[in-house]
């Protein structure tokens, strides 16, 4: 019975191997034909099309509250809402999903929201002879006057190849934030360009020693510093190029910035949303480099930093001196409307709805819109608001200052950056000295992801 | 060697043993209790190892592929670091399983106070019974200095956050104690009703021989638990090599300064959903196969795990 028995425990070690390959077996379910697809009118094929029949809506529970007041302003549209993570956290599930209904050609819902930035990378390619997930929305789906009041530079992450696949749900501007109240009792003005900055920040060191300049410690330090330094690490030139070069000057000098302030204490490496970032620097964080939404979900919340109502300043973007300040953005939500659609006027009507109308960007939203009018009434409900020190307007400035010349590509800059750069930050090494191996992990990703690399 | 004493089947083991040696006659009951493991098995076990085997050796359009999809893989940047992962948390975590898990079943067993023995089986037994990932979201918080109730010892350590304790470095070690802490106590009973199985006589024999506690268990209990340690080996081996719950949790957890190509599953995984390229995730799954079953054979050959003892 010796050969029975070890079949027996082949058999038990290929019932675990299940667990790897089964995944595999549900997801090449038999292709179901296309169906009845015509040459639609928006310039892609169109699935047929009923008016009568509910989208399903997919949507994070953050932005859930923009399908209520749809419902509630649209009470005629069916609609199906189904809330997933938003593809956060890496989890890439916006893509893994419409992979797998690719697969079993049916399934798609009609729109989804991603909070990521990057996801029309690969919604505007065929997949696997698939149709491209996302419609085109330029094309006529949209009305040129809605896609035109967008900030300047909003629809970018959206737009591959002079086609716009997604509208921008709110935008992710950087900025410097910084504490009025400390800075005007320390007796330090607020920096506008990095030099100042660095400077500042040394001074700061000597003087206030544990009060903070910034943060390093979490992965979009690609976003807020090389990016506003202007760093071609990440400039895409096409819908499958990349170009690459982590060495230039601008990248160096944004390296260095950050070694010095990580050297002398007043860059922190930790997580801006760990406990001990909160337990340690409560009270502390004198400037800060960072996105719009730092305001609500840092500055302005009870389990975060908790800054007292009127002393939050906003500053505009810092600029390098060579020429005028650009500035980076970390993250920012999109929604999708699906090219498989059946009812591509409601789902079109929904994402109009969503990033445009005031019921939800104004009076509900907890991003910066990147609709500019929606914009605009946002920031003057923030600024009645009473709990900013400063004028927000350099916040609106900001919005269109979004340097063009780091794109958004397929794979994450973030992910790359927490793999391979901050572990190095975390155990204390430079990031001046590693900026090669930032690069070839660049690069790497890259091609894994079929980009061809310059 | 011969374990005569170990032939009969253990009363208190949770595992099957492999099925008796004399098959007498058709015996109806017996066949209803395998049948519907054999449908499983041959449904998802047998039947997706054939499939990935069929799309390992093609290309997406159906072709043959000839040993493409394997080289694209090996080549592809994430392929060694991953195998070097999973292969310094497997050393780490087969000695500790193999070394504590007796050890701490010696000890129980060595235990004579019924219930106090019975409460520490129960101890050791509850992690196990946690859902693997709540257990390892169970960890994210242990890892954590500012959340863990153990911060004080991760300071100690030298690791101040959580950045610190995640370092590339330490993730072997933290993946083998995490599976240690939900895996072990299942196999900690296991050998413990091994270790029941002994026959009284033996042990007796050897106390007024004049064995003391370590002698006895290291004369007579090992070796007669020889079987049992390289079935557990076996098996582990199955779990550790699939590493991917433990890293794709704390990837998340860490906004992925764990990476998600961590494990060789997860590059697996990474390949059939990320880059839409099912045959090479194929591939890295037979190699994956091809492995562990070589391992297994080295352990099943070692241990005498299928030896049968003359009648």
């Amino acid at each position: 019975m010796r050969i029975a028995r070890q079949s027996w425990i082949v058999n038990l070690r290929a019932g675990a191997m299940a667990l790897t390959v089964g995944a595999l077996a549900v997801s090449v379910a038999a292709c179901s034909s296309s169906g009845g697809t015509k040459k639609g009118k928006y310039g892609f094929q169109q699935s047929s099309q009923d008016s009568s029949s509910a989208i399903t809506v997919w949507v994070d529970s953050t932005r859930a509250a923009a399908t209520t007041a749809f419902k509630k302003a649209n009470p005629n549209v069916p609609i199906k809402v189904v809330t997933y993570d938003g593809s956060a956290n890496g989890s890439n599930s916006f893509k893994t999903k419409m992979g797998l209904y690719d697969r079993s050609g049916n399934g798609w819902p009609d729109v989804v929201f991603s909070t990521q930035n990057n996801d029309a990378s690969w919604a505007s390619q065929k997949t696997g002879g698939k149709q491209a997930f996302a419609a085109v929305l330029n094309q006529g789906l949209v009305p040129d006057d809605v896609l035109s009041v967008f900030a300047k530079g909003a629809l970018d992450p959206c737009t591959v190849d002079g086609h716009v696949y997604c509208l921008r749900n709110d935008l992710a501007q950087t900025v410097l934030w910084f504490n009025k109240s400390l800075m005007d009792q320390f007796g330090y003005s607020v920096p506008s360009t990095w030099q100042e900055y660095e400077q500042l920040s040394a001074k700061i060191a000597q003087e206030h020693p544990g009060y903070l300049t910034g943060s390093v410690g979490d992965t979009w330090v690609p976003e807020v510093f090389m990016w506003a330094s202007k760093c071609q690490a990440n400039q895409v030139t096409g819908a499958r190029t990349v170009k690459v070069d982590t060495t230039t000057p601008e990248c160096e000098r944004a390296a260095k910035l950050i070694d010095a302030g990580v050297g002398n204490g007043t860059l922190t490496k930790l997580s801006v949303f760990s406990p001990d970032f909160v337990k340690k620097f409560s009270g502390k964080v004198l400037m800060m480099p960072g996105p719009a939404w730092f305001a609500g979900a840092i500055f302005n919340s009870k389990t975060a930093l908790n800054v007292p109502s009127g002393q939050l300043g906003v500053a505009a973007p810092l600029s390098w001196g060579d020429g005028p300040a650009v500035t980076g953005n970390v993250g920012g939500g999109t929604w999708f409307v699906s090219s498989h659609s059946h009812n591509l006027a409601a789902a079109e009507k929904f994402v109009q709805f969503v990033t445009t109308a005031d019921d939800y960007q104004v009076e509900l939203a907890p991003g910066y819109p990147a609709y500019a009018s929606a914009a605009t009434k946002w920031l003057a409900k923030q600024a009645d608001s009473g709990y900013y020190a400063t004028s927000l307007a350099p916040l609106q400035a900001a919005a269109s200052q979004v340097w063009s010349g780091w794109g958004s590509p397929e794979f994450s800059q973030e992910a790359i950056w927490a793999k391979t750069m901050a572990p190095l930050v975390t155990s204390g090494k430079s990031v001046a000295d590693n900026l090669d191996t930032w690069g070839t992990a660049i690069k790497n990703q890259a091609q894994v992801v079929g980009y061809s690399v310059s | 060697m011969t374990a005569p004493t170990l032939t009969r089947e253990p009363q208190t083991a949770a595992v099957n043993r492999p099925g008796q040696r004399h098959r007498r006659r058709t015996n109806w009951t017996a066949l209803a209790f395998v049948t519907p493991y054999v449908v499983m098995v041959l449904a998802f076990g047998v039947g997706p190892v054939l499939y990935a085997l069929k799309l390992a050796f093609t290309t997406s359009g159906g072709g043959f592929a000839g040993t493409d999809n394997f080289s694209r893989v090996v080549n592809d940047f994430r392929f060694l670091p991953a195998v070097e992962h999973v292969g310094y948390f497997l050393l780490i975590w087969l000695v500790a399983m193999v070394l504590l898990v007796v050890i701490l079943a010696l000890v129980v067993h060595a235990v004579s106070v019924r219930w106090l023995s019975g409460v520490i089986r129960l101890a050791f037994y509850l992690p196990g019974a946690l859902a693997g990932a709540s257990s390892v979201l169970l960890w994210l918080f242990m890892l954590d200095p500012g959340a863990s109730p153990v911060g004080s010892l991760l300071r100690g350590a030298g690791w101040s956050s959580f950045a610190e304790t995640i370092a590339p470095g330490h993730l072997p070690v933290i993946f083998a104690v995490i599976a240690f802490w939900t895996g072990a106590g299942g196999w900690i009973v296991v050998m413990y009703g091994a270790l029941n199985n002994i026959p009284t006589d033996i042990m007796e024999a050897a106390r007024i021989d004049g064995a003391n506690v370590v002698q006895t268990a290291l004369h007579v209990q090992l070796p007669l638990l020889r079987k049992w340690i390289a079935y557990m080996a076996v098996l582990s081996l199955a779990t550790g090599t699939q590493l991917f719950v433990e890293p794709t949790l704390l990837s998340q957890a860490s906004n992925a300064v764990v990476p998600n190509d961590y494990s060789i599953n997860q590059l697996a995984f990474q390949y059939a959903f990320d880059l839409n390229d099912v045959n090479g995730s194929a591939a890295i799954a037979v190699l994956l196969l091809v492995v562990a079953l070589a391992l297994s054979a080295l352990f099943v050959a070692r241990g005498g795990l299928f030896e049968s003892e003359g009648p």
